[in-house]
């Protein structure tokens, strides 16, 4: 499986990036060496291989529970296509 | 039902837990904040944003797992739960699919029969919740408020061993009960901070095999559970009879209507794609920590319940009925330790005149005009005879509506109860002269008439005559003229 230019400049406009012609090529050629990698994936023998939840072998340190984080909204939705009162508006999603 | 079927019920219960900030950033969880000021960029999925867990929602999550006798696991894993919503805006719920931080716990609860029935949890498990979706009043748009995502939860699944609607509603209230006696849900249903999933299905007596199942999603009261799993039962069986097959679906239950109706197929057609998040490491869980969270565990409902029978003397009933929610067991032991309370008179009020009162009003305890002090004043009086019970709930009424203390009141109304020998001998003789008749009656051997001259004098009293100085005045009286 690969990328076609126009696959790409599809997953652009979903993903809400703006790439010109030099950075679609650049992306074309990465995405299609990603999907080329999980096709010689695909063909590797597993049987026995225990699953790995993480290539790293430390564990999860925690966070104590503190409110950090001040209310950045204005901020948040200057970059938002749309908003109403505080709300994110998106296409209605029930009829 | 027809006795020819048997309901095989299992829950999954969502459970906000009651942490300030978030499970995986530092945003706040209060409730009712205005629209997205609590969704920081890790709740929004902004790019390059990491998760961090937070420490008190694992702690907590092991609490729930001691107190139902779960296995904490040593090593647990989050997992990505791939979907597409507009409330979701990774694209994906952070939670557990494989290694859940407890699994295999159990949950006794009572039944009618006063046997109790062993319900398995087959896991529970951490995980964020999404945000909340408003579809009224924005012009043919979706409203996002994502205050709510990545608020803590833990979801608690059972083994399908519930029989009945009332089964279900058990051990729903005993989920409930547990998770406020541990502090670790305020269990608020109108909020969203319980909320459960009922998965039903029918299968005929003494059959071992389960049949097909529904699984009606987000039922917020007990009330509804009960109502839906109910309507789910009916509705299979009149199918079931029919010959017709039951076909596995996701449904939703109106309250207006009373009735469960199917979601439209394409939105349960769903292909969560786990896999283990790579953003976050195994969270390994030393015994050390669960020894210390285990020494630092509240006292249960079924511990409290055994404590309140033998400390205070009282019926299992009571303990029971008092014990079902803490707020209330703590409520009760705060007055029944005022001096000079009997803690059986305060059981009785609390059960039946407070909680009437509160149902009057509909009042949550937490919001009771009258609290343990005052209730305890009032109780220091029927204790020590100043009023007989009957005055007492006229002194009562009179303090849900105000602030005065029972004192006060008794002392501003003239209620005191009449211990007055004197004058009780007075009211007796009153009453004797005018009932002539019923004397009579009483003499030739119709004792039942004792009550109703009893009755005579209280009400000559206004209610204020200590009935059982009455009545011995009468017996004395009734008998000495024979």
């Amino acid at each position: 499986m690969s990328l076609d230019k126009s696959a790409v400049e599809r997953v652009a406009v979903l993903a809400r990036l703006a790439l010109d012609d030099r950075q679609v090529a650049a992306c074309q050629s990465e995405l299609n060496g990603i999907l080329d990698l999980v096709e010689r994936l695909q063909g590797a023998s597993v049987t026995g291989v225990e699953p790995l939840s993480h290539p790293l072998d430390i564990v999860a340190r925690l966070r104590p529970d503190l409110v950090t984080e001040s209310d950045q909204r204005a901020l948040f939705q200057s970059i938002a296509p749309a908003v109403d009162s505080g709300l994110y508006l998106v296409p209605r999603v029930i009829e | 039902m027809n006795p020819r079927w048997e309901a095989v019920i299992g829950l999954e219960i969502h459970v906000q837990l009651a942490t300030r900030s978030k499970l995986f950033s530092g945003a706040a969880t209060a409730f009712g904040a205005a629209p997205n000021t609590q969704a920081c960029a890790v709740d929004l999925a902004l790019p390059g944003v990491l998760p961090v867990l937070n420490e008190a929602a694992v702690r907590m999550a092991i609490m729930f797992g001691l107190a139902i006798d779960g296995e904490i696991a040593p090593r647990s894993v989050f997992a990505r739960k791939s979907y597409f919503y507009p409330d979701l805006p990774k694209g994906y719920q952070i939670s557990q699919f494989e290694l859940p931080i407890v699994a295999r716990g159990t949950i006794s609860i009572p039944l009618p029969d006063g046997g109790t029935r062993s319900v398995r949890v087959t896991r529970a498990h951490l995980e964020e919740d999404a945000g909340k979706s408003m579809h009224d009043g924005m012009s043919g748009c979706s409203g996002i408020d994502l205050n709510r995502a990545g608020t803590p939860l833990i979801e608690v699944v059972s083994e399908p061993d519930m029989r009945s609607a009332l089964e279900a509603v058990a051990y729903m209230r005993h989920v409930h009960a547990l998770v406020r006696y541990l502090g670790i849900s305020d269990g608020n249903m109108q909020e969203g901070s319980f909320r459960c999933d009922a998965n039903v299905s029918l299968r005929p007596l003494g059959e071992e095999r389960l049949g097909t199942r529904t699984e009606t999603k987000n039922l917020n009261s007990f009330r509804f559970v009960e109502l839906a799993i109910e309507y789910e039962i009916a509705r299979q069986q009149e199918l079931l009879e029919r010959g017709e097959k039951i076909r596995q679906e996701t449904r939703l239950y109106d309250s207006d209507l009373n009735e469960t109706r199917p979601l439209r197929s394409k939105e349960e057609a769903f292909d969560y794609r786990y896999f283990p998040d790579p953003d976050l490491l195994p969270v390994e869980i030393q015994p050390q920590w669960i020894e210390d969270i285990r020494r630092q565990l509240p006292e249960l409902p079924h511990a409290r319940c055994e404590r309140l029978q033998h400390q205070y003397s009282l019926p299992k009933s009571d303990a029971a009925l008092l014990t079902a929610d803490r707020a209330l067991a703590d409520f009760f032991e705060e007055t029944a330790g005022f001096p000079g309370v009997d803690a059986r008179i305060a059981a009785n009020w609390i059960i039946g005149e407070l909680g009437g009162a509160l149902n009057r009003f509909q009042l949550e305890l937490g919001n009771s005009p009258v609290g343990p002090e005052r209730l305890a004043g009032l109780l220091r009086r029927i204790a020590d005879h100043t009023i007989s019970g009957r005055i007492a709930k006229q002194v009562f009424e009179t303090m849900w509506s105000g602030n005065a203390g029972a004192d006060e009141i008794i002392a501003a109304q003239g209620l005191q109860q009449v211990t007055d020998a004197g004058l009780i001998e007075k009211l007796v003789l009153e009453v004797l002269a005018a009932n002539t008749d019923q004397v009579e009656k009483y003499r030739a051997g119709k004792e039942k008439v004792l009550a109703f001259l009893v009755g005579q004098v209280m009400k000559l009293s206004d209610g204020k005559a200590n009935p059982r100085q009455v009545s011995q005045v009468l017996l004395a009286r009734l008998r000495g003229r024979s």
